[in-house]
């Protein structure tokens, strides 16, 4: 378990970083919380010549409310997202979903910029953000954009951003009034990882239709995916069980789903419409608490 | 300061050193000069090597020198097996591979360098040339006629068939009414994962012809013999350390190759060199425990008596023997008839070679296996019979009465009383309450189980005559001028705690603080001799040795504080930090006896000075601790996940000496036992490829998965040693894997399910409940 040897860059900048990155093409890597990249240089699966450290770009992390949206900065850990009162208060779906990451030292260690440009195909992230319809901030040499995060996700371990781009934020709406949202998420028993991951944000009518379903799910494919078909089929409809057990049934559909030694392809279909079910389920008890209150 | 007495729940010695990370394990090991190893390791199952070319690896900057298994032939003794079976075959294994490859992992050449990075690096410099073999990684297939051979030296797979055979066969297969029930068992492949792996660093020091091994070993005292043997540096020269070893589970219950290749290459070198495993070396380097296919066939009367046991085991040993390879499935086939009068037993073990690395002891080594099959057999028979598990259960017991007892496998039960157990856990658990439960649910669509799992283990191994090395243990104690004890222990604890249970034995016994007795071990150059810490012996054994040294030691203190006191030995008793008559009256302080002792102005004519004693016990039988576990499990009906909600163990070791230790090996063996049952697997595939060859892959038992575990114990003495103490170290493991199972069984059997092997993944038991519900 000894990488290869390699160059450590500290930028002081994000300027710096992305100039850095820009340099070394595709010999350079970022380096955040270190908690996927440095496992697959130890195996040596990845073998950057430069490391570049974002880790000393502090004002990368943070939390805060601003007008309709919570923004996060991409360097903050799972740890501060899952412990965060405005989060519980504002977005729980959050802290929901950080509580599921690995262990207490990946928390604190991880970051959530890290875990989407990753885009490890079982992460839990990208199922939130997936869900939460946000937008994912980057800056390169170029200037600064935002990413729609159905659009973030390109394939296997790949996204939108460019080698020398630096994903800098997450910045997430706010729910609005009747909105509830849930993950629900089975473990796989070695890595920790989701065998599947599914986040449900639904939005209610006054007359209990569903105004708007969101759904992301993670672990069953190569990359997190919308589920479209889910949301298409619960669209408009009252949100009975009946409704859900129908729209959950399409939580795999037209997708390569992975298989491995704990689940074959037709089990974890099955496991998606499960959990789907179950993240439905839960959205719309509190989507339902949320009208009420 | 109070007195610290056996049977007190005292916090461990060991502990803050280890919990602040200042203890010294192999990897903190620096010598001035040290080099480091790193292996180039066989990517095939099976292979000749048709050539291996070091030339750019020995040309790489800051690499010392690459060696070839070629290179080493006949200059490195061969990975040793200690195992005496009648006739076993014993493949050549050398250190490193020489023409022919037969797993994944196996060393074939090693880089040595000035740096772990620089060693690394070289590695994939190593040109290997090989020319794949056909690969055999089914048992069964091995056995089969035309099977591709994993020694071609060998005519065939079987590396050895033990039969084990009691009672009136004839008389039982012609009695009426006799029911036959016949299952398959499969007990998998498990993978140790100590938490440290295996590291050694190896000094060779020219001058004096003296080699020191820091190894992480549960066994440093035979590992210096058989260092000794391979490196050709005699005996007298080696000093072998076992330092801090961060867990072993039998995994470091054995000799190495790379042991001996650090040996030979410090030798041929003069420079001290290091090795320190990778977690992927080693999943697929360190030994593996279990891999047997167990078929049983089961003679029961119509009441639920059983009263004949036949067993085919298909033990699958890998490519080659580790130290006790072959020994290890013939524990199974000795402790199969569990903690029942079972009067016909028949059991054959057929060791196999496959292209895998090779299996080993892991923690219960062999009696897992025996209480799966025993465990799951007595359910079976409730089923089969319908029956409640309980009572097939107590009806099988021997009588408490019935001890010593003699059985069929050739063993004698020390002490018991499995009724006990039982009742205590049902009552625990409230069992009645929970079968109402049970119902219940049922009718809801839920799936409530409740396994259980009565046990027997054949512990503190054990008398020399059953053991290859012997079976003894040596202990010393030692009181210094200044009145501190000083204890020698040839066992090697490596996390069990000895080092807090041995000063306890010595502070009760000699009525001083615990704080002033400190316990070596581990050091070859310190303990003059030992076998060490495996098979749940070191306190029963090793602790016993010591206990008597104290005894010893307390007959000739009291001759001193007699002659001195003017009153008989017989009169004094050792308290409170005194040598004194029992009301008191007369006194001397512990400190003014040794005093006296070491100073020798007045002894007693005939005592010699000092006060040192040492003893070699060595027991006339194994103990056989038990106890009763009971699961409770629920079945997801949409997914298959198993819930474990409760889980309750009465264990009874004997004479508890502190029940936090005791309390501590439970945990974490149920934490194996029940990681086997539910989620632990070593995979291979049809080519010998390890498919869980990261702990990614490898599903390790955590802490979050497990409930809060109930635990409790009962007392029964052994008369084996003087302490009374049967051993805990494998318990929680053996106990707990058919407790497990059974719940799971249990909670399907609405469905008809009768079995399900391991691990009780949920695709298994969804596939299960999917065609359940379509018939
Ligand atoms: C034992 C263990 C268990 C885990 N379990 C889970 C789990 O259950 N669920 C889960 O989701 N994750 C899990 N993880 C992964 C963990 O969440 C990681 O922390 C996360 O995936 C990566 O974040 P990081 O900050 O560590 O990134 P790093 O490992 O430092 O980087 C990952 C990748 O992202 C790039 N990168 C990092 N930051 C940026 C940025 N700001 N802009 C552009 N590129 C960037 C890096 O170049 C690298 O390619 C686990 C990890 C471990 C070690």
């Amino acid at each position: 378990m000894i990488p290869q040897s390699f160059e450590y860059h500290v930028p002081r900048t994000l300027e710096e970083a992305s100039r850095l990155a820009a340099q070394f093409g595709a010999d350079g890597k970022f380096l955040a919380g270190g908690h996927s990249l440095i496992p697959m240089m130890k195996l040596r699966l990845a073998a950057p010549k430069h490391l570049i450290d974002l880790t000393c770009l502090r004002d990368l992390a943070y939390i805060r409310e601003e007008g309709e949206h919570v923004r996060i900065g991409a360097l903050t850990t799972h740890f501060r997202i899952e412990s965060s009162a405005l989060l519980k208060e504002k977005c729980p779906l959050l802290p929901e979903t950080a509580r599921e990451i690995g262990d207490v030292q990946v928390r604190n260690r991880g970051t959530i910029g890290g875990n989407l440009a990753h885009s490890d195909p079982a992460a839990d992230w990208p199922a939130a953000v997936l869900a939460l319809e946000a937008e994912l901030r980057a800056v390169s040499p170029r200037g600064e954009r935002g990413m729609a995060a159905k659009d973030f996700f390109v394939d296997l371990m790949t996204t939108a951003l460019a080698s020398d781009e630096v994903l800098v934020e997450i910045k997430v709406p706010q729910l609005g009034h009747g909105t509830g949202a849930a993950y629900a998420k089975l473990h796989h028993p070695a890595s920790g990882y989701a065998m599947v991951g599914v986040a449900a944000v639904i939005a209610l009518r006054d007359n209990g239709a569903v105004e708007r379903a969101a759904v992301g799910i993670t672990g069953v494919g190569p990359k997190a995916y919308r589920a479209f078909a889910v949301e298409t089929a619960l669209h408009g409809k009252p949100a009975t069980q009946a409704h859900l057990n129908a729209a959950a049934a399409h939580a795999a559909e037209g997708v390569d789903v992975n298989a491995d030694l704990y689940a074959s392809a037709e089990y974890r279909s099955h496991l998606a419409r499960v959990y789907t079910r179950r993240a439905l389920e839960a959205a719309v008890k509190r989507a339902r608490a949320a009208a009420t209150a | 300061m109070a007195t610290a007495l056996l049977g007190e729940r005292i916090k461990r010695k060991e502990d803050p050193r280890l919990i602040q990370g200042r203890g010294h394990y192999v990897d903190d090991i620096v010598l001035p000069g040290l080099l480091h190893l790193a292996f180039a390791r066989s990517p095939h199952a099976h292979a000749r090597i048709k050539s291996v070319d070091v030339t750019a690896a020995q040309a790489a900057p800051g690499v010392v020198a690459v060696y070839t298994g070629a290179d080493l032939q006949g200059k490195v003794g061969m990975v040793p097996c200690a195992a005496g079976i009648e006739g076993l075959k014993v493949p050549e294994h050398p250190c490193l591979a020489v023409d022919e490859v037969r797993y994944v992992g196996e060393p074939v050449a090693v880089v040595v360098a000035n740096s772990a990075y620089t060693a690394r690096d070289a590695v994939e410099q190593v040109e290997v040339e090989y020319d794949p073999l056909p690969v055999v990684v089914d048992p069964e297939k091995a056995l089969a006629p035309g099977a591709p051979r994993v020694h071609s030296k060998l005519a065939d797979n079987v590396a050895f068939v033990a039969k084990l055979e009691g009672g009136d066969w004839k008389a039982l297969e012609a009695e009426p009414g006799i029911k036959v029930i016949r299952q398959r068992l499969i007990n998998q492949r498990l993978a140790p994962v100590a938490m440290e792996t295996r590291g050694v660093v190896a000094s060779y020091s020219p001058g004096e012809d003296l080699l020191t091994v820091w190894s992480s070993t549960q066994i440093p005292h035979i590992l210096k013999t058989q260092l000794a043997l391979m490196s050709g540096v005699e005996e007298n020269h080696c000093r072998v350390i076992a330092p801090e070893v961060g867990g072993g589970f039998g995994s470091k219950l054995n000799v190495y190759g790379e042991e001996g290749v650090a040996c030979y290459v410090s030798k041929a070198l003069g420079r001290p060199v290091k090795w320190i495993e990778s977690r992927r070396e080693n999943l697929q380097a360190t030994i593996h425990g279990r891999d047997q296919i167990n078929d049983v066939e089961v003679y029961v009367r119509p009441d639920g008596k059983v009263a004949g046991l036949k067993c085919w085991i298909i033990a699958d040993l890998g490519a080659y023997h580790q130290l006790l390879t072959p020994a290890i499935p013939t524990l199974t086939a000795l402790m199969i008839v569990g903690a029942y009068h079972i009067p016909c037993v028949f059991v054959e073990t057929k060791g196999v070679f496959t292209n895998k690395m090779a299996t080993d002891a892991y923690r219960g080594a062999g009696r897992p296996e025996a209480t799966y099959i025993i465990e799951r057999v007595m359910d079976l028979v409730a089923a089969e019979l319908n029956l409640d598990p309980v009572d097939v259960r107590m009806k099988n017991f021997p009588s408490p009465k019935d001890f010593p007892l003699a059985l069929p496998t050739g063993v004698t039960y020390d002490s018991a009383n499995y009724q006990r157990t039982l009742k205590k856990v049902l009552k625990a658990a409230g069992y009645t309450k929970l079968r109402k439960e049970q119902e219940r649910l049922r009718k809801k669509g839920r799936y409530l189980g409740i396994g259980l799992s009565t046990y027997v283990e054949i512990c503190a191994m054990g008398p020399s005559s059953r053991m290859p090395a012997g079976g003894w243990e040596f202990g010393s104690v030692r009181i210094e001028p200044t009145g501190k004890v000083t204890v020698l222990s040839g066992t090697s604890p490596h996390g069990q705690g000895e080092e807090t249970t041995f000063a306890q034995i010595v502070a009760s016994g000699f009525g001083i603080p615990y704080e002033d007795v400190t316990v070596l071990h581990g050091d070859t150059g310190v303990v003059p001799m030992g076998i060490g810490t495996f098979g749940s012996r070191t306190t029963a054994v090793g602790g016993t040795a010591i206990y008597l040294a104290v005894e010893r030691l307390k007959k000739k203190m009291a001759r001193i504080a007699a002659h001195k006191l003017g009153v008989k030995p017989g009169e004094l008793e050792f308290k409170d930090g005194k040598v004194q008559t029992a009301g008191g009256e007369k006194a001397m302080r512990f400190l003014e006896v040794v005093a006296e002792a070491i100073f020798a102005k007045q002894l007693p004519p005939g005592v010699e000075p000092g006060l040192v004693e040492q003893c070699v016990f060595e027991p006339a039988n194994f103990t056989f601790p038990f106890g009763a576990h009971l699961a409770v499990v629920e079945v997801d009906p949409d997914t298959g996940e198993v819930r474990l909600r409760n889980y309750y163990a009465v264990d009874d070791c004997g004479r508890v000496l502190n029940p936090m230790l005791v309390d501590g090996q439970i945990h974490g063996g149920l934490v194996q036992g029940i990681g086997q049952a539910l989620w632990e697997e070593h995979v291979y595939d049809e080519n010998g490829q390890l498919l869980t060859g990261t702990l990614m892959d490898y599903a390790v038992p955590r802490a979050h998965q497990f409930p809060w575990f109930e635990t409790a114990t009962t007392e029964t003495p052994t008369r084996v040693n003087p302490l009374g103490a049967k051993g805990v170290g494998e318990a929680g493991t053996i106990g707990s894997t058919p407790a497990i199972v059974n719940a799971v069984v249990d909670a399907l059997r609405p469905l008809g399910v009768r079995h399900i092997d391991m691990p009780l993944k949920p695709e298994k038991i969804w596939r299960v409940l999917r065609s359940a519900s379509a018939a």
